[in-house]
């Protein structure tokens, strides 16, 4: 388990700067906007890819502190993986959030969230941007 | 005498919950113990359906259940009974209105007119409407502030073919009343009609429909203390004689033949068909007499004052920005400076405070008020000014790393 005070530094410093949060317009990239989950978070995600492989995720909108933390951190995660190691991530981020056992090791700062499953409230806030990008990888999958 | 304490008391959710404080009663009320005394009652005591049964069980339901027509009729100042339509709620009560009127009324170039501060539920529908007969949906301009500009209203209907006027009487994000009265007037004179949604207003402050004179007015028996699935369709007699139901079935049909032809029962049973929410129309009866006990003009006095007096502590919070105050409705809407309402309003619940926030499903509104999601607190009779002192003590020393733990 991680320290309350790290989980409180790495989710503020990825909601008050984040890595990946940029409106992207170039045609290369695919995108989902994903505000039809709830009516308060309001997110695209860019996605970039070749042979199976993640070469960039952005995201652009307007969310809480957990949805724009959890994407960004995704984002940060899945950079340069390819869709089988990506799956495999956003698998144990789901096992976490929905308190089952998950593999530590592969989520980095994503530990961060290890705890949000006791706010049932929220953990639709900490999966929108991460089912968006999971939506990405399958569209990129179906099409090649 | 208005005495708070004795009023909370008699709701089992407030006794069951010693440390909750409930400001989201624009959202759903809470109900007191006689609401639920007769909901029970009616499974326990006297089930049976209405209208049908040759028993004297189904016969005193049917009765009761005529009764609460009379008893809302008497609620909203409408004289005649045969005017209450019971739906599933105020969002079937405006589609009823909307379906009906564009396909019976509404002609390609007609102009439905609302605004921008209009819950889903009155404006969705209108779309449709809209959609279906070539009609345009036109905004009335409003107030900076988001309240109703009377003389914005007045130009509306200028070379302009309004046929309806749908509007809510009371915002439910901004709480301000609007000038249904004059609003009426206007749109008479100018041969329109008007839908007017209740569903914050009927709840909080006295409603005259003879007086306003009011076309269609829809509301709510859950935000009035009463049980869900239950809600009214106000409309003039004859209007409701010139509508067609949306949903054809038992009850609502005296005769009908083989060759496809349908006689309709009168008004309102026609719009009523199938086994109506028995127990929530009997729920509502207690609903009103509870309410018309403690009284309607107290209980907007109090949550005026209430609602007054949270707007003014926010108001010397630096960290606070108010977007209304003189809500009669209860309904006070704010924001904390750097902080996203969801993540406040998180923090609130780990406190067990409840409010609303988001666009409050008047997602044309950010237009107005500058800001996409906000905090809503709602009052009602059973909030005091001790549960306001305690969020505005719990607000003032709200941080975003206190948001934030609140999920650590």
């Amino acid at each position: 388990m991680m320290d309350k005070e790290i989980k409180r530094e790495i989710m503020l410093d990825h909601y008050n700067h984040p890595n990946n949060k940029m409106k992207i317009e170039d045609e290369r990239y695919r995108s989902i906007h994903n505000a039809s989950e709830s009516c308060i978070d309001d997110i695209t995600v860019y996605m970039l890819c070749e042979d199976k492989m993640i070469k960039d995720i952005k995201f652009d909108g307007i969310g809480c502190t957990i949805c724009t933390a959890s994407t960004d951190i995704m984002c940060d995660l899945l950079i340069g993986k390819s869709f089988d190691e990506a799956r495999k991530i956003l698998n144990e981020y789901y096992n976490m959030v929905d308190e089952k056992p998950f593999d530590e090791e592969c989520l980095d700062e994503a530990n961060a969230f290890d705890t949000l499953y006791q706010q049932a409230n929220r953990i639709k806030c900490g999966t929108i941007g991460i089912h968006a990008i999971e939506d990405l990888i399958n569209e990129y999958d179906r099409q090649q | 005498m208005f005495d708070v304490n004795k009023i909370r008391d008699s709701f089992p959710m407030i006794r069951n919950n010693p440390e909750l404080i409930y400001f989201d009663s624009s959202a759903t009320s809470l109900k007191p113990q006689c609401v639920i005394d007769t909901v029970v009652n009616y499974y326990e005591k006297e089930t049976a359906n209405i209208h049908r049964g040759d028993y004297d069980i189904s016969f005193d339901v049917s009765k009761a259940y005529d009764n609460t027509r009379k008893t809302v009729a008497g609620f909203i100042g409408a004289q005649d009974p045969n005017c209450i339509v019971f739906t599933s709620g105020a969002t079937a009560s405006l589609n009823t209105v909307a379906i009906n009127f564009g396909k019976k009324f509404l002609t390609e170039g007609d102009v439905i007119l609302t605004s921008e501060l209009e819950h889903a539920s009155n404006i969705l529908p209108w779309f449709k409407a809209a959609e279906e007969s070539g009609a345009k949906i036109e905004y009335v301009p409003l107030n900076v502030d988001g309240s109703f500009n009377l003389s914005e209203y007045v130009k509306c209907f200028e070379n302009k073919r309004i046929k309806i006027v749908a509007l809510p009487y009371v915002s439910n994000v901004l709480g301000y009343i609007n000038p249904v009265k004059q609003i009426c007037r206007i749109a008479h004179e100018n041969h329109a009609l008007v839908c007017i949604d209740g569903a914050q207003s009927v709840p909080h402050i006295p409603t005259n429909v003879k007086e306003d004179d009011i076309d269609f007015l829809a509301f709510s028996s859950h935000k009035m203390l009463g049980p869900s699935g239950v809600g009214v369709l106000y409309a003039k007699f004859d209007l409701l004689n010139q509508m067609d139901p949306i949903f054809y079935g038992g009850g609502s049909n005296a005769r009908f033949f083989k060759n496809g032809e349908i006689m309709l029962k009168n008004s309102p049973d026609k719009f009523e068909a199938g086994t109506p929410c028995i127990e929530g129309v009997l729920g509502l009866q207690s609903a009103i007499e509870y309410l018309e006990t403690v009284g309607m003009e107290k209980i907007s006095e109090h949550c005026e004052q209430l609602s007054n007096y949270f707007a003014d502590k926010l108001n010397d919070l630096a960290n606070v920005t108010v977007y209304n105050r003189g809500s009669k409705a209860g309904i006070v809407t704010f924001n904390l400076k750097q902080i996203f309402a969801q993540d406040a309003a998180s923090y609130f619940n780990a406190n067990h405070i409840s409010v609303r926030t988001g666009n409050h499903c008047a997602k044309l509104l950010p237009n107005i008020i500058n800001a996409s999601e906000t905090i809503r607190a709602s009052f009602y009779l059973y909030n005091t000014f001790e549960e306001i002192d305690r969020f505005v003590e719990l607000i003032k020393d709200t941080t975003i790393e206190k948001c934030v733990d609140s999920v650590l």
